[in-house]
């Protein structure tokens, strides 16, 4: 390790020097056709999002929002990511330090296994779960029996976006806590902290501003997946319809304005993630380049 | 406290790392561990720290076995070779740490805590830098610290993993004295890990030298420099030059010659001469000496360091001239090491 004596990192100063610079033409040339991509891409359909839901006015939008259907997907789509991102903050922390900081065998293995949910279309995540807790399968009578209900309702939905979302906190730490060693636990330890004092004060301080863009992430997959919870819900209008599937439903209802008034708050949460990441990057900017390289 | 290695045998993963090492180390003593990389030497520091379990044998501090606690229970002060500082914890916390997380009973108030943490910087010279993060310290600085910190703890023995390494000479240097004095004021038992011998020569009271897992010599900077156990030791520690001879006769003989070295006692049979390249006897004439054709003359500060071939079986050894000797201008060089020792060729 090269030894960086008060080297705080300084974006700013981080320019390409003259010598590997294009020339203007080319610059202004690469910029353009970034920007026009995003304009198209990105930018476009947001702007679309909020002027449908708007069209007929903001009274509109407000009766749609208040509409009960609308705020019970609203809640439901709450509740399984106050459920789900906890959990997969645990999962996430807990396979990340194994394979972090620990030799095991079939540690290749568990990596693959944690990027399965990206590598799976979310429809079929989904189908699994029918075949694991549906009527024909082998748990379905004994879970009927003793009036377990998963599927069609809200703990399969729950499963589903946990199993979809698993991999963003995971990823998010892996490679940073691969990169920070053992070296600050075992300094820690040697010092006499135990397991948890050494999570407390030395590992989660290390990983917090990672784990909070893990959270981020996994957060608005959460609140966005739409594929998974489709398969399970059985859409039950009031019941087991989150924000997504509501808007879907609205749409093919000729719904236009109802379908894009709660698009808008979906569009709105990763406008809010966005900022709040670009606040904490502007904010923290010292102390995140402080605790991710060194 | 005094510690003692029991035939220690560590293994990672079927591979052994350290073969049956045994080691006592006094009371207040400085001990170096040194040897090349490969050698085990952080290995052996990190099973007395229990950082490591040992494969086999046992550790004890004092009378007490030592390998059946953990590295908490171990009250071990460990310097890391990249110091591993708590990076978003200030100087003044990161030397408090061990104390702040001392189980409640045992644990110092916090205004306590702080002022051991300033004590403890004025020891190591960096007063009034509480407040800075390990980010706007130097190298230097950061190293005092994470002493600072591990002497917090106020440890039964201090550990540390190439405590300079990566620093540069000048600071090196300054360090080097300054740790003596540290470890003479404090007399904690002290134990480094370097590869780097002028280091271990210069700062410890005994120095351990490790080859390929095994405890090659122990022994005081005198004595691993004069009385080298082994081939490993006299090639390792200081400059050395080594030529394959033979016992016969009770003399030493090089390329069928006898070079009027006295060999009594020594086993008949091949073996290698080891001498240091500074310490020969220039001759005229050559009844009874090594002789070889100069192939390489390089000045090096005070002195000239040249090259010769020896005998028609393309030996090359080295010998270490005087600046201004006139056998440097010759293109065949006679001479006689004063002090050497031969090595049975079984173990060298």
């Amino acid at each position: 390790m090269a030894d960086p004596v008060i080297e705080i990192h300084d974006p700013e100063h981080d320019v390409a020097s003259a010598a590997i610079t294009e020339s203007r033409a080319a610059r202004v040339m690469l910029m353009a056709v970034a920007f026009a991509f995003l304009a198209v891409f990105l930018v476009l359909p947001l702007v679309i999002v909020f002027q449908q839901a708007f069209a007929k006015g903001v009274a509109a939008y407000f009766t749609v929002l208040g509409d009960r259907d609308t705020v019970s997907a609203i809640r439901l789509t709450l509740l399984v990511a106050a459920i789900s991102v906890p959990l997969n903050v645990v999962f996430g922390l807990a396979a990340a330090w194994a394979i972090a900081k620990f030799e095991f065998k079939g540690k290749a293995f568990l990596t693959t296994l944690i990027d399965l949910p990206f590598s799976v279309s979310p429809v079929i995540s989904g189908l699994v779960y029918v075949l694991l807790f549906g009527a024909q399968s082998a748990l379905g009578p004994w879970l009927k029996a003793h009036g377990v209900e998963i599927l069609f309702a809200v703990p399969g939905i729950v499963l589903a976006t946990v199993f979809v979302t698993f991999p963003f906190v995971a990823r998010e730490l892996i490679p940073l806590m691969q990169e920070q060693g053992t070296g600050d636990e075992e300094a820690a330890l040697s010092l006499g902290a135990n397991g948890w004092q050494t999570f407390r004060y030395v590992t989660l301080p290390n990983i917090k501003w990672g784990l909070l863009y893990g959270v981020l992430l996994c957060n608005a997959r959460a609140m966005g997946e739409f594929g998974a919870v489709s398969v399970v819900s059985g859409h039950i209008r009031g019941q087991t319809n989150t924000m997504p599937l509501h808007v879907e439903i609205l749409y093919n209802e000729y719904n236009a304005v109802g379908a894009f008034a709660v698009a808008s708050l979906l569009a709105g949460l990763a406008l809010v993630t966005l900022v709040l990441k670009t606040v904490l990057e502007m904010r923290y900017g010292a102390e995140i380049a402080a605790t991710r390289g060194h | 406290m005094e510690v003692r290695v029991e035939n220690v045998r560590k293994e990672f993963d079927r591979f052994p790392a350290l073969h049956d090492v045994s080691l006592d180390i006094r009371s207040g003593e400085l001990i170096a561990l040194l040897g090349p990389s490969g050698s085990g030497k952080t290995t052996l520091l990190r099973l007395i720290a229990g950082l490591e379990r040992p494969t086999r044998g046992k550790i004890l501090f004092g009378e007490e076995d030592a390998s059946l606690k953990s590295i908490q229970e171990r009250n071990v002060g460990f310097v890391f070779q990249h110091y591993a500082l708590f990076r978003h914890m200030t100087v003044a916390d990161n030397i408090g740490f061990g104390l702040k997380v001392r189980p409640g009973a045992t644990r110092p108030p916090a205004a306590e805590i702080r002022r051991r943490a300033s004590e403890l910087l004025d020891l190591v010279q960096l007063s009034g830098l509480e407040k800075r993060y390990p980010a706007q310290l130097s190298g230097g600085q950061r190293q005092r610290v994470a002493l600072a910190r591990a002497m917090a703890i106020e440890p039964a023995v201090l550990l540390l993993d190439e405590p300079f390494g990566a620093l540069d000479a000048q600071v090196r240097r300054e360090l080097r004295r300054w740790l003596r004095d540290i470890h003479d004021t404090t007399g904690h038992t002290t134990v480094f890990v370097t590869h780097d011998q002028e280091e271990a020569l210069e700062l410890a009271d005994r120095v351990v030298v490790m080859s390929q897992g095994r405890i090659e010599q122990v022994g005081s900077a005198d004595e691993v420099y004069d009385e080298p156990n082994s081939p490993f030791v006299y090639g390792f520690i200081g400059d050395s030059s080594s030529l394959p001879a033979k016992v016969e006769d009770g003399q030493v003989w090089i390329a069928d010659r006898p070079i009027g070295l006295s060999a009594q006692g020594a086993p008949a049979g091949p073996a290698t001469l080891f001498f240091r390249p500074h310490d020969v006897e220039l001759l005229d004439g050559c009844g009874g000496c090594i002789a070889g054709t100069v192939v390489n003359s390089r000045r090096v500060a005070e002195t000239r360091r040249v090259e010769l071939e020896i005998g028609g079986q393309r030996q090359w050894v080295e010998i270490e001239l005087p600046i201004d000797h006139p056998a440097a201008q010759k293109s065949r060089v006679a001479f006689r090491p004063r002090k050497w020792k031969l090595f049975p060729q079984s173990t060298g």
